[in-house]
């Protein structure tokens, strides 16, 4: 069976691409085996205490806590991204392994199918 | 070789959905095969009827619907970015008991299990505005 990489780099709020992308993760783990990797501005999907009221947005990061759930344990993060924005692990509403750059490419080229959000 | 094509990209506003449509050309030219092509976020404004562009400008609705008419190709909409969007078929307009279905007739809507599907039984997956 093949091997899907989710691949989350939006903005949580910006733009619906990171609430589809999270249905889709969702979907692919009743499926497949599932990893998530967050990049870039991906990473603040995962900020604690997040609060959508006053934008009228759907706050879907409590959804992330149920990943374990769906069967999806392998989720990761860019290091490098994570000090970029001056997040540390314990930001986060899951619990996230963050991956040196090389690993980081090393997990791109170890999965079958990569899948952008 | 079995392709499978994600497209992300609005039509009109984005480049996505042509060169989805002229990659999706150049594997049937080139004697692949398409195994779905899959529209997912603004894609999803792709499979709208009521697209009426100038007439100086590509009809992308009218591109995809004869490009899967002439190779039977599946246009897979999703069902749950389709409903966000307002794009209904008619069974999806008399659900929701809204007056209009604007879905051409060419695109079928269906789940995101279709687009996990493409990824694991195509060759390839590839994906256009992401």
């Amino acid at each position: 069976m093949k091997t899907l990489l989710f691949v989350h780099t939006s903005s949580p709020h910006g733009s619906v691409k990171a609430q589809e992308g999270l249905d889709a993760l969702l979907m692919g783990s009743a499926f497949a085996d599932c990893s998530a990797l967050f990049l870039g501005e991906g990473i603040l999907q995962l900020l604690k205490n997040q609060d959508t009221k006053q934008t009228g947005q759907k706050n879907f990061s409590q959804t992330f806590s149920a990943l374990f759930d769906y069967g999806v344990d392998k989720v990761f993060c860019s290091k490098t991204h994570l000090q970029n924005h001056g997040i540390s692990e314990s930001d986060l509403v899951i619990e996230v392994t963050a991956l040196a750059d090389k690993d980081v490419a090393a997990l791109f080229s170890s999965n079958d199918v990569i899948l952008n959000f | 070789m079995k392709f499978a094509i994600a497209v992300y990209g609005a039509p009109y506003s984005h480049q996505a959905p042509l060169s989805a449509f002229y990659f999706a050309k150049a594997v049937l030219d080139q004697g692949h095969e398409i195994y779905r092509v899959f529209f997912y976020h603004d894609g999803v404004y792709n499979g709208n009827e009521a697209i009426a562009p100038p007439q100086d400008e590509p009809d992308i609705r009218q591109m995809w619907s004869s490009l899967a008419a002439d190779n039977q190709i599946e246009l897979i909409i999703c069902i749950a970015s389709a409903l966000r969007r307002g794009m209904l078929d008619r069974t999806e307009a008399d659900r929701y008991e809204k007056s209009n279905a604007n879905l051409d007739k060419a695109f079928t809507i269906s789940g995101l299990g279709q687009l996990i599907d493409a990824g694991l039984n195509a060759d390839r997956l590839v994906t256009f505005g992401a």
